[in-house]
């Protein structure tokens, strides 16, 4: 786990980060206790519920996972007096490509995540909390569970937790390969032991029906690392961090064609696209130049390099104005990429240089949504597999004119048609690579 | 300093997925008859951490089977099942979704190449190649619920989707262990540590 560095860039905001980029931190409980830990757990229980909430709302937390929903207002859908059981299960599928954060947290500073959900659970109510994890991190469990004994041992969870009249129990859920139990419901699915189908929304809203049918949060890994920060901080400082309506630090992933690939943690809204490819990441390899950006993880939409964006803005006189940005311009955070066409998603930035072929990298990503489709729903199912078998072709046999229409055919009837929204991180890709690098889907020779 | 140029292997103290992979091999007892009190031991307590409904410690006891055996035979189906109170279909239907299950046994060694875009960027087909070609697999070989094994029943490969470690392309897994930035000269280092 080498590519969270130990010396942050001038540029990078640490907090999610501060312990497990260090090389000498352990991830047991003593260590935890001297670098301050627990005392925001401490302190929640000192507030009332409502006010941990209302301090979430006020953060301006967006989750980390994908879609970048307000935290405050998901808890809000919970009423902690309803008489149901209430459940929290943290996402820790990690399993869009071009997304490697929540790993190190998991690996490194396990108790940063404890405490964030002992937060949580007290806030909305909870006394039952899984952890759902990738199996691929083949040793977070045994980390993350000696982590929860620790925590037990202290009287952290269990009965009676920090002698507060709270019940919480943690345990550790472990996936088994399959990229759609990321998706929310699936993972409720995969928890419940089922096949991992996702359910439709409405009426399946986790924090109305989610798992056992009970009003349930899911959050990100480091969504909820992002609470304690909110105690520890305050509300007011941790959203200024960040821009309106969007605030503290976000771990971006980068990887591909850069030099200094790794995560990155960062105020929201403080770098543009250019400072992170350029100055973080140590700019292209030698001699290269810059062609293609995927921002948000595979399934956001590619975006070219040498592409000017209209981006709405608020000018001195508070007017709003449409301004053009190119895209090295552009500041990386959620309404940005939104207002560009794309997305922040999970955050992870895939970077292509001018070395590389896109019909060659749609057919990478076709093939994993090939293999991912969970084969609930008939567009996904055969669409997917079957616009993975036309790029598969249009590489070994050439291209024909119609290839590019079909393929963006099939992708379109696609999105918007299936139960979970897999199907539009399926077609995203299709359709952007071919609508922004149109010559390259054109008709063509056969290559090597 | 570019970071590439460093390129680590984590050590763990961990011998990989198998137990007892001698006794995988040419026993004639079924799973369920072979299954250990300490296996049982783990069971148990796994049912445990699931106390509004049993069903939901499915996949964690996939798990311990796999841990244990090295694959799930069909014993280890039916008797997971009758655990839950479910019908056997309902533990099958998991096997054969995720990825992760095999019905048949592995090669001593489990090598796992990331075949996903940041990896692939990186290299991780020249990898794979490498890997099957070293080992006699064949890289086109899926599988179907087990896992490409060589000849020698000492490894086997597959590619898997992305692993979450894209900044450090391109990455494997072999057996528990991450490799990452791995080059052609690893691929070399691990068969010949793993023969
Ligand atoms: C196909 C698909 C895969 C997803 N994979 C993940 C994942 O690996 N990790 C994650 O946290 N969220 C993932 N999500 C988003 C979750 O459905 C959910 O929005 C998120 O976990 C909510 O947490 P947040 O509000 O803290 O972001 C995925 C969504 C989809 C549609
Ligand atoms: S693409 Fe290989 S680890 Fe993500």
């Amino acid at each position: 786990m080498s590519s969270l560095i130990e010396h942050p860039h001038p540029k990078e905001r640490r907090i999610i980060f501060e312990n497990a980029g260090k090389s000498d931190y352990t991830p047991d409980i003593e260590n935890y206790l001297a670098h301050g830990g627990y005392e925001e757990a401490k302190k929640a229980f000192t507030m009332t519920p409502e006010a941990i909430v209302n301090e979430v709302k006020a953060s301006n937390l967006r989750g980390r996972g994908g879609a970048a929903f307000p935290t405050g207002v998901k808890w809000g859908f919970i009423r902690r007096d309803d008489g149901k059981p209430h459940y929290l299960c943290v996402n820790g599928d990690e399993s869009e490509p071009g997304t490697f954060k929540d790993r190190y947290i998991l690996h490194r500073d396990p108790h940063q995540l404890l405490e964030g959900m002992i937060i949580t659970c007290y806030a909305l109510n909870i006394h039952l909390a899984y952890i759902y994890v990738r199996c691929e991190y083949t040793h977070a469990k045994e980390i993350m569970e000696k982590a929860i004994q620790e925590a037990r041992d202290r009287g952290f969870l269990g009965k009676n937790i920090f002698g507060m009249g709270f019940d919480l129990d943690i345990y550790f859920h472990e996936g088994a390969g399959a990229y759609i139990c990321g998706e929310e419901t699936s993972l409720l699915e995969s928890l419940e032991g089922k096949r991992p189908y996702p359910r439709i929304k409405p009426p399946y809203f986790p924090a109305v029906l989610g798992l056992y049918m009970a009003p349930t949060i899911v959050n990100n890994v480091e969504t909820i690392c992002h609470v304690k920060h909110i105690l520890r901080l305050g509300s007011a400082e941790y959203a200024a961090m960040g821009t309106a309506g969007d605030g503290g630090t976000r771990v971006l992933c980068v990887s591909g064609d850069v030099m200094k690939p790794g995560p990155y943690e960062l105020a929201v809204g403080s770098v543009t696209l250019g400072e992170l490819i350029f100055d973080i990441c140590g700019g292209l390899r030698p001699g290269r130049s810059l062609k293609a950006i995927i921002p948000g993880g595979s399934s956001s939409k590619v975006l070219r390099a040498n592409e000017i964006f209209k981006i709405k803005s608020k000018a001195d006189d508070g007017t709003v104005i449409d301004k053009e940005v190119p895209l090295l311009d552009m500041v990386m955070d959620a309404a940005n990429l939104a207002a560009a066409g794309s997305m922040i998603g999970s955050a992870g930035v895939i970077v292509m240089d001018d070395s590389r072929n896109m019909l060659w990298a749609l057919n990478n990503l076709n093939q994993f949504y090939a293999h991912e489709s969970c084969g609930q729903c008939t567009p996904c199912r055969e669409g997917v597999l079957w616009m993975s078998k036309l790029s598969t072709r249009m590489i070994a046999e050439g291209t024909q004119e119609s290839d590019s229409i079909s393929l963006h055919n099939i992708a379109d009837h696609i999105a918007g048609r299936t139960v979970c929204a897999f199907g539009e991180a399926a077609s995203w890709p299709t359709q952007s690579f071919i609508d922004k690098f149109p010559e390259e889907f054109g008709a063509q020779i056969a290559h090597q | 300093m570019d970071q590439r140029a460093h390129n680590t292997i984590e050590q763990t103290s961990s011998h990989g997925e198998l137990l007892s992979h001698d006794d995988v091999l040419g026993s004639t007892l079924s799973q369920a008859e072979r299954i250990t009190s300490g296996l049982l031991d783990k069971v148990e307590e796994a049912i445990t951490h699931y106390p509004v409904s049993k069903r939901s410690a499915a996949l964690p006891l996939l798990h311990l089977w796999q841990n244990h055996f090295g694959f799930i035979d069909e014993s280890g189906v039916e008797w997971i099942a009758a655990k839950l109170d479910l019908n056997s279909i309902s533990i099958l239907e998991l096997i054969t979704f995720y990825p992760w299950f095999r019905q048949k046994a592995p090669g001593k060694t489990i090598i796992r190449v990331c075949r996903t875009l940041s990896c692939a960027l990186a290299g991780s087909y020249e990898i794979h190649e490498k890997f099957c070609k070293s080992t006699g697999i064949d890289p086109t070989c899926e599988g179907h619920h087990g896992i490409p094994t060589s000849p020698d029943a000492k490894f086997s490969v597959e590619f898997v989707e992305c692993l979450a470690s894209c900044g450090s392309a391109p990455v494997c897994l072999v057996n528990k262990d991450l490799v990452e930035r791995v080059s052609l000269q690893d691929v070399e280092d691990i068969i010949k540590k793993n023969s």
